[in-house]
This record gives structure tokens, C-alpha cells and sequence, in this order.
């Protein structure tokens, strides 16, 4: 691992709104080891040589979601991502697009959090259950009809890779959809109809133009795509459905 | 300053946090929650616990088997009416959790599954594949957008506790995004704050596991309980301290030295067998692992990595299908981070700063010696852990304590009025004040990030697996060292946006207090038991001068005032902590012993 004193390039994307008119370049030049990360080298340029440079971080496994940055232009998380792999000795890290930054490598994340919040992800039950009786009986199989979904860490990569959502902020975009669908696809959820109003609608899953880069850039096999994608086929059937059955009924 | 009033002020959203404003809410949708976190709720360090959560369910377990594996994993320092009000809620806080749409794995027939976890003598562990804590963490966030009394305040980074006419009545925070300081006015404050890893260099925490909340509890006179009883996990990845969860033993890995040797067998622990045995070799508890290793080490058994000397965990003979159902986290740090496929190669693992078993004392009922104050989870001392906490103990204890502190809180808050509002308001730009003059300090030249290193480097060598008077010493000499320095901090950055020196700064703050505390709870206590071996003819335990925990008061300009406490004890006498075959022998003993009284 350590050999001879290897050091690369990264090129920062530095924003500071309080004495900065606008955002712009700053190279360090980080001595670093083949395992290192990413944030590891930001870690290093932050306690060693400009401890000014902000940005988020936190489990450094990939994990918490906290470290999403567009490294080289690509969405990524700075902790899954190894300084050995750019071999021209340079890199060039910014804030993830499509967000606006709230300083150097720190987005401003509140559409998402709102988003979030309104396609109600929790569990709305088909049959109300007492702790008395125990848990739901849920087969692996059942499971593993949502488990995938179940998996989304936040990052908002799929967000930096959305070009829908880069020309229209309305959209609710692919993390959050996915997660919809999580709940929507989950055995024990009744709540289908009552999320499906937003589901539905240009905001919903007929704003996605089937790019499919969320889900190639998505680090945690989500796959918002494929969900977004069943929930068309879902939001299609229940359109006609809608004149044959009605509303609220669960089928 | 703005001031915000609430009823009950959370402060973190991480497991504990979440289930403790979702128990208020519960309890009574007129009161209002503030809840508080430096972080979004989901990058709370909750969501990288990997194994699981420890609940009875199968028939052939029982609530006196998790009892008894809690109190004798604890080497009979935990409080026993705790742990018996404990074990008889882990199912249904899980049970709750399910019905919130927590997606536990299952067993072919749609009930919970559950998997072998050290220390445990009978399989209790529920899990969600190898991202336990991630599920819970995400299920409780999601389900708290359910209560509208709820008031979030994400990446708010608090200061300090408001304390006046001797109660706890608010929290001080800096609003992240802008920099600007609010007074969160409260009758009651809870703190799920985690854990304190932080202290020490390679370990398995977040970067925010910092111990703030332990440290403001203490500044305003709480003390600190059983401080030095810092778990190792024996199974890290060496250098970055990343953690390969024990449920890889629980699913059947072994543990082997340089030679290939399964060398538990040497440390009390055997026989070896090829299927895994609870309580048995790789199922052992953690604090004998991590000593076996240190052990290995010396005799020169171990392998050496750039990082240190390393064992080998592996998982070759469980077979690639079974890790990518049971164990996918672990094969993408094995396969991302070091290049090594777990299927076909042994990973080097190395004993990592885990957990933090010590922290703000709090009884039975979640609270602190300071009216108004709560404290659950990973920051508090409730008595359950004792001098080493069993896994999987952890993740069930933050909704179990963190539902209680909520429901506690909630009936306080109806018996008590807040103070006049001036004074409290003058207490709370006091703080502000304090917290500003660690960034606008010009005069100063240390550096913070210096400072943590020396910190964390100095806490490894004196307060490691196994310790000494005078490594302790030297350690607590440091502290002191770097306690001074600290009051010369030089922060660079004087802005008010997203000033991320400034908050490490405070952090640093908080580390050095909280490092002190287990420094010198550490040094005072003259035996060795669970998570707390000494080398130095303290090697026993002692049971008739340290059968206590150790409580650290905050001095202010000095060292930490140790004192002791007695431990409570309803049906468990202290006995021989035995494991492997040794244990079964004990345990046959005392059943025994019990059938002729
Ligand atoms: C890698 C890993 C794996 C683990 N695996 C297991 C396992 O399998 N089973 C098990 O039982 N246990 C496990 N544990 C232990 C367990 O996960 C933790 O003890 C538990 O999650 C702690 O939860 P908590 O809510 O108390 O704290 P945390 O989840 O750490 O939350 C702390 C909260 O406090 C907030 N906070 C802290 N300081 C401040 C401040 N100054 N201002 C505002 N907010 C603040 C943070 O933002 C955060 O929201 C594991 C731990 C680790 C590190
Ligand atoms: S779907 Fe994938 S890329 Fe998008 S937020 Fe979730 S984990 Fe990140
Ligand atoms: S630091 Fe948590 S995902 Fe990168």
C-alpha cells in the first residue's frame, strides 16, 4: 500500500458566498496512499493544508449518504471513491449538480427533504395490528418485492445525474420515487392510492424521460429506474382502472 | 438570538433521538418537540450499525437466558433492575418497529428471523440483512414525518444545556447553514446524542460520534458513569478502522494467526468446531476477542499490514451465495475498500474503539441527576451495558430507553413551568458567547485537527486493550497538555456560512473533556474487568473494592473528581465469567446450586 510518496492534483470547487462572487478553482497537492478515498484526501487538505474547506461527511463506509460530490463530472460518494484510480495524478471535485451550493462542497438540500416528506414513506397499514399480536407475517418473497427500494441512502446522486430534474426542479426525481415505490410494493402497505395522487401526476413518474443514469450512478443498486418504470406501468393500469372501480378501494 | 419554544427538546436524531420524539408525540400530540440534530436525521451514526438487534422471540430462549448473557457479558457491573426492565421489552419495541415498516428478514413462513451474536447463548438477534442499523434508522425517520408536532432543526449544532433554578431547560445551537445561534426553550430535554469513539484514532464511528451530549451534561455538573470501559471490536479493517460486524462470526466465520490457526482455542474459548457454537470461540464476547489478538500479537502469531499487525477473518467456506444474501455491506467494504473477495481470500482485521459503554449517568427512568434532563442511548449510562456491552444489546437499547426517556419527558413536562424568560435568555447569550470566542480568538496558534491527533494517539497508547499506572498516567498528563493548548486555538476560518473549523473546533472541545473522563476513571480503578485490563498487578477482578461504578465529575480548571457508586443487584451474584466449554461447565454449576437452595 504505502510506496514511494505518490501525491495527486485535486482541483476543489471553492464557494464561500461571504467573500466569494463566485465559485472557482483551488488545486492542492495531496500526498496520498493507494487506499485512500476521495474524502480522505479532502480530510487531509482540511486539517493539513486549508482547514476553510467545507464539506459533509460522516461513516466513511458508504453508508450515511452524507458525501455525494461530482468527482471528474460524475455524481459519486467521496468515501467509495479511490485517489488510485485517476491515473493522470489529478481530479477535480465539485458540489453535486443540479443542487445550488451552500458553500464550497456543501449543497443546499431542502427541495429533497421536502420532497421527501410529502410522498409519506412510512408504512400505511392494509390492517391495522397490535404489538400484542405480533409482527406482520411477510415472506421472504414478499420481501424481497421491496427490499431493493428499502436500500436508498439519500445521496441524491440519481438527482446530480437526473437531466429531468436539472431542467425542472418540480420533478420529484428518482431517490424519492423509488422510495414511493417502496412502500407501494411493500405487502403490508395499504397506502398506495394516497401516494399515487403525486405518483401520478408530471411531478410524479411521468416526468421521467427514461435516461436511466440514476440508476447507473446510484452506489447502492437501487435502481430508481426500474422503479419509476414499474410505478408508469402501475400509474397506467390504475388510469384505466380509475373508471372501472371505486376510488380508494384497495385491490 | 431566536428563540424557539417546545415543550421537550430532543437533541439527535439517530435512533435514540427519533424514537424518544416519536414516544412525546405519541404520548401527547399538544406537546411540542423540537428535535435537534448537527446532522439530517439519516446521517446519524445509527444507520452503520451492521448486525442487529437483540430480542427474544424463539421457544427455546428466554427472557432470564438474555438477562443472564447481559449481566455475566457485562462482568456483573451492569444495574440488574435495568437490564430485567430491559430484556422484557427488546420483542416488542422490534415488534413496533416492524409495524412501522421496518423490513426485517425473515424466515421461509413470514416471521422474523434471527441470527447467533457473541455472548448470546441462544440466537436473538433480529437483523435486516447486514444494514440493521440503517432499516431502523430510515423506518424511524420516515415514520416521524408522520407527526406534525414534530419540528425539525436538521444541522443545527448545539452548544450547550440552559440550566436555571438547578433544571435543565434548553439548549443553546448554531444553525449550520448561516451561523446564527438559537435559543431552543424547553421544560425538558432529552440527549440521544451517541457515542464518544472519537476519542481514540482507529475506530469504527462516524466522524460525528464526538460526544458532545456527554460532554455539556458534564459541564453543567452531570456525571460521567464507568467512562473507562471503551469497547474494541475485534474485527476492523486495519488503518481506517471500518468495521466487518460480527455477524460475520455469527454466520459461521472463523478467526485464524498467521498460521492459519484458530487461535481462540489457546484463550479459554474452545473447543474448535467447525459449525459455530454460541457462546463458543468466534462467538465469544468481544472483550475477550480483542485481548486474544493483542495477545497473538506479542507471542508473534500475527500478520503485518502497512496499518499494524492483523488476524485474518474468514469467510471462504460460507460460499459466495450465502455472503451476498446475508452479508452484502460487508463483501462491498471487503471487495471496494481493500480489493479482497471474501469468497476467495481471508480479510485482515484488526480490534477498533467501538463502543462507548460509559456515559451521562441516568437511572431506570432515563433521568439524570439534573432535573429536566434525560439521557438514553449510546450517551447515557443506564446500567445495562456494565463493563462491556454484549452486541446487539446496543440498537435495541436506544428504542427501548430512547421510547422511555420520550414517554418520561412527556409527563414531566405537564408538572413544571419554565423560568422567567429573561434570565433564561441571558444564560443562553452567555453560551453563544462562549461558543463565539473559540472562533474569534485571534491571539491563539494551536490548531484543532493537531490537537485530536495528539488527543487520539495518546488515548491508544495509554487507555488501549490492556493498560498500566504509568501509560494511564502519561495519557492523563497529555489531556492536560492539550487542555491548555486548547485555550490557545487558533480557528482560520472566521465566516459564518457552513464554518465546518469552527464546529471541529467545538468538537474537539467536547473530545477533550470526555477524554479526561475515561483517562482518569480509567486510572482509579485498580482491577481489570470486562473492557478494562490491566497489566500491572491489577490483573483481577475485585469484587470487594470495585464491585462500583466509577463516577466522573467535571472540575472546572482541574482533573475530573472520581467517585463511586454501588452497583444494583437482584438475582445475578457476581461469578466466574466463563466461556467455550469452561462456561457451560460454570454455567451447569450454578444451576446446580440454585436446584439446592
Ligand atoms: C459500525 C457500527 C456498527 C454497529 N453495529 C451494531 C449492531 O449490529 N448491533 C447493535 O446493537 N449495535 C451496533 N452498534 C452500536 C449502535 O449502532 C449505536 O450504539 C447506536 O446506534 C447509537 O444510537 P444513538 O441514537 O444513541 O446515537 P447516534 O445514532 O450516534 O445519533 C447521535 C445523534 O446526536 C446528534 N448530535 C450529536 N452531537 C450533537 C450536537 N452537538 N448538536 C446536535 N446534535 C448532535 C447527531 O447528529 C445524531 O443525530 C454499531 C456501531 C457502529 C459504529
Ligand atoms: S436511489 Fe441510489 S443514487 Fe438515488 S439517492 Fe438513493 S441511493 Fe442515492
Ligand atoms: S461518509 Fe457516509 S456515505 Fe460517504
Amino acid at each position: 500500500m504505502s510506496d514511494d510518496n505518490k501525491t495527486i492534483e485535486m482541483e476543489v470547487l471553492r464557494y464561500r458566498p461571504e467573500q466569494d462572487r463566485e465559485p472557482f478553482f483551488q488545486t492542492y497537492e495531496v500526498p496520498f496512499e493507494d487506499d485512500w478515498s476521495v474524502l480522505q484526501g479532502l480530510q487531509y487538505i482540511k486539517d493539513d493544508l486549508d482547514s476553510s474547506l467545507s464539506f459533509r461527511w460522516s461513516c466513511r463506509m458508504a453508508i450515511c449518504g452524507s458525501c455525494g460530490m461530482m468527482i471528474d463530472g460524475v455524481p459519486k460518494l467521496g468515501c467509495r471513491t479511490f485517489l488510485r484510480n485517476y491515473h493522470s495524478g489529478k481530479l477535480r471535485v465539485e458540489a453535486l449538480e443540479h443542487f445550488p451550493i451552500e458553500r464550497d462542497l456543501v449543497i443546499v438540500v431542502d427541495d429533497f427533504m421536502e420532497k421527501l416528506a410529502r410522498i409519506k414513506p412510512y408504512l400505511i397499514p392494509k390492517q391495522v395490528r397490535k404489538l400484542e399480536q405480533g409482527e406482520y407475517l411477510q415472506t421472504p418473497g414478499q420481501l424481497e418485492q421491496y427490499r431493493q427500494f428499502s436500500t436508498c441512502i439519500n445521496c441524491m446522486l440519481c438527482y446530480a445525474a437526473c437531466p429531468q430534474y436539472g431542467l425542472n426542479s418540480g420533478f420529484t426525481g428518482p431517490g424519492i420515487l423509488a422510495l414511493m415505490h417502496r412502500y407501494n410494493a411493500d405487502s403490508r402497505d395499504g397506502g398506495r392510492d394516497q401516494r399515487m395522487e403525486l405518483g401520478h401526476s408530471d411531478e410524479g413518474v411521468w416526468g421521467c424521460a427514461a435516461v436511466a443514469y440514476c440508476s447507473e450512478v446510484c452506489p447502492k443498486e437501487v435502481d430508481p429506474a426500474n422503479a419509476i418504470n414499474q410505478n408508469k406501468m402501475g400509474s397506467a393500469i390504475d388510469y384505466f382502472l380509475r373508471f372501472v372501480r371505486p376510488r380508494g378501494a384497495t385491490g | 438570538m431566536e428563540v424557539f419554544k417546545s415543550d421537550v427538546a430532543v437533541v439527535g436524531a439517530g435512533g435514540t433521538g427519533l424514537r424518544a420524539a416519536i414516544a412525546v408525540a405519541e404520548a401527547d400530540p399538544s406537546l411540542t418537540v423540537a428535535l435537534i440534530s448537527k446532522v439530517y436525521p439519516m446521517r446519524s451514526h445509527t444507520v452503520a450499525a451492521e448486525g442487529g438487534a437483540a430480542g427474544v422471540v424463539r421457544d427455546d430462549d428466554s427472557l432470564d437466558y438474555h438477562f443472564n448473557d447481559t449481566v455475566a457479558g457485562g462482568d456483573w457491573l451492569c444495574d440488574q433492575n435495568v437490564v430485567e426492565y430491559f430484556v422484557a421489552r427488546c420483542a416488542a419495541s422490534l415488534t413496533q418497529l416492524e409495524h412501522w415498516g421496518c423490513p426485517w428478514s425473515r424466515k421461509p413462513d413470514g416471521h422474523i428471523n434471527v441470527r447467533a451474536f457473541g455472548g448470546m447463548k441462544v440466537e436473538r438477534t433480529w437483523f435486516a440483512a447486514d444494514r440493521s442499523g440503517f432499516h431502523m434508522l430510515h423506518t424511524l425517520f420516515q415514520t416521524s414525518l408522520k407527526y406534525p408536532s414534530i419540528r425539525r432543526f436538521d444541522e443545527y449544532f448545539c452548544t450547550d444545556l440552559v440550566v436555571e433554578d438547578g433544571r435543565c431547560q434548553g439548549v443553546v445551537a448554531i444553525e449550520v447553514a448561516t451561523g446564527k445561534f438559537t435559543f431552543i426553550q424547553a421544560k425538558a430535554v432529552i440527549l440521544g446524542t451517541g457515542g464518544a469513539g472519537r476519542v481514540y484514532r482507529e475506530n469504527t464511528n462516524g466522524g460525528i460520534v464526538t460526544g458532545d451530549g456527554m460532554a455539556m451534561a458534564y459541564r453543567q455538573g452531570a456525571p460521567l458513569r464507568d467512562m473507562e470501559f471503551m469497547q474494541f471490536h475485534p474485527t476492523c479493517m486495519p488503518g481506517t478502522g471500518l468495521l466487518f460486524t460480527e455477524a460475520c462470526r455469527g454466520e459461521g466465520g472463523f478467526l485464524l494467526n498467521k498460521d492459519g490457526y484458530r487461535f481462540l482455542q489457546d484463550y479459554g474459548l474452545g473447543p474448535a468446531e467447525e459449525q459455530p457454537r454460541n457462546k463458543f470461540m468466534e462467538l465469544g464476547p468481544r472483550d475477550r476477542l480483542s485481548q486474544a489478538i493483542w495477545h497473538e500479537e506479542r507471542k508473534g502469531r500475527t500478520i503485518s499490514t502497512p496499518y499494524g499487525e492483523a488476524v485474518h477473518l474468514d469467510l471462504r467456506h460460507l460460499g459466495r451465495k450465502k455472503l451476498h444474501e446475508r452479508l452484502p455491506l460487508i463483501c462491498e467494504l471487503a471487495e471496494e475498500y481493500m480489493g479482497i473477495d471474501p469468497a476467495k481470500e481471508c480479510i485482515p482485521v484488526r480490534p477498533g474503539i467501538h463502543y462507548t459503554m460509559g456515559g451521562i449517568y441516568a437511572n431506570l427512568e432515563t433521568e439524570t441527576p439534573l432535573p429536566g434532563l434525560y439521557a438514553a442511548g449510546e450517551c447515557a449510562s443506564n446500567g445495562i451495558h456494565g463493563a462491556n456491552r454484549l452486541g446487539s444489546n446496543s440498537l435495541v437499547d436506544i428504542i427501548v430507553f430512547g421510547e422511555l426517556a420520550g414517554e418520561q419527558a412527556a409527563q414531566y413536562v405537564r408538572t413544571v413551568q419554565n423560568s422567567n424568560p429573561e434570565s433564561l435568555e441571558k444564560l443562553a447569550s452567555d453560551a453563544e458567547q462562549r461558543a463565539v470566542a473559540v472562533v474569534s480568538r485571534t491571539d491563539g496558534k494551536e490548531k484543532h485537527s493537531v490537537l485530536r491527533r495528539e488527543m487520539s494517539q495518546s488515548m491508544e497508547s495509554g487507555c488501549g486493550i490492556y493498560r498500566t499506572a504509568t501509560e494511564m498516567q502519561a495519557t492523563c498528563d497529555k489531556l492536560a497538555e492539550l487542555r491548555e493548548r486548547y485555550r490557545k486555538l487558533n480557528v482560520e476560518d472566521k465566516s459564518s456560512i457552513w464554518n465546518s473549523d469552527w464546529l471541529g473546533a467545538l468538537e474537539v472541545g467536547y473530545l477533550l473533556e470526555v477524554a479526561e473522563a475515561v483517562a482518569h476513571s480509567a486510572l482509579n480503578r485498580r482491577e481489570s474487568r470486562g473492557a478494562h485490563q490491566r497489566l500491572d498487578g491489577y490483573e483481577q477482578r475485585d469484587d470487594v473494592n470495585y464491585l462500583k461504578h466509577t463516577l466522573a465529575y467535571h472540575v472546572p480548571e482541574g482533573t475530573p473528581r472520581i467517585e463511586y457508586q454501588d452497583v444494583i443487584i437482584t438475582r445475578s451474584r457476581p461469578g466466574t465469567r466463563a466461556y467455550g466449554a469452561a462456561g457451560e461447565a460454570e454455567e451447569a454449576q450454578r444451576r446446580q446450586e440454585r436446584a439446592s437452595v
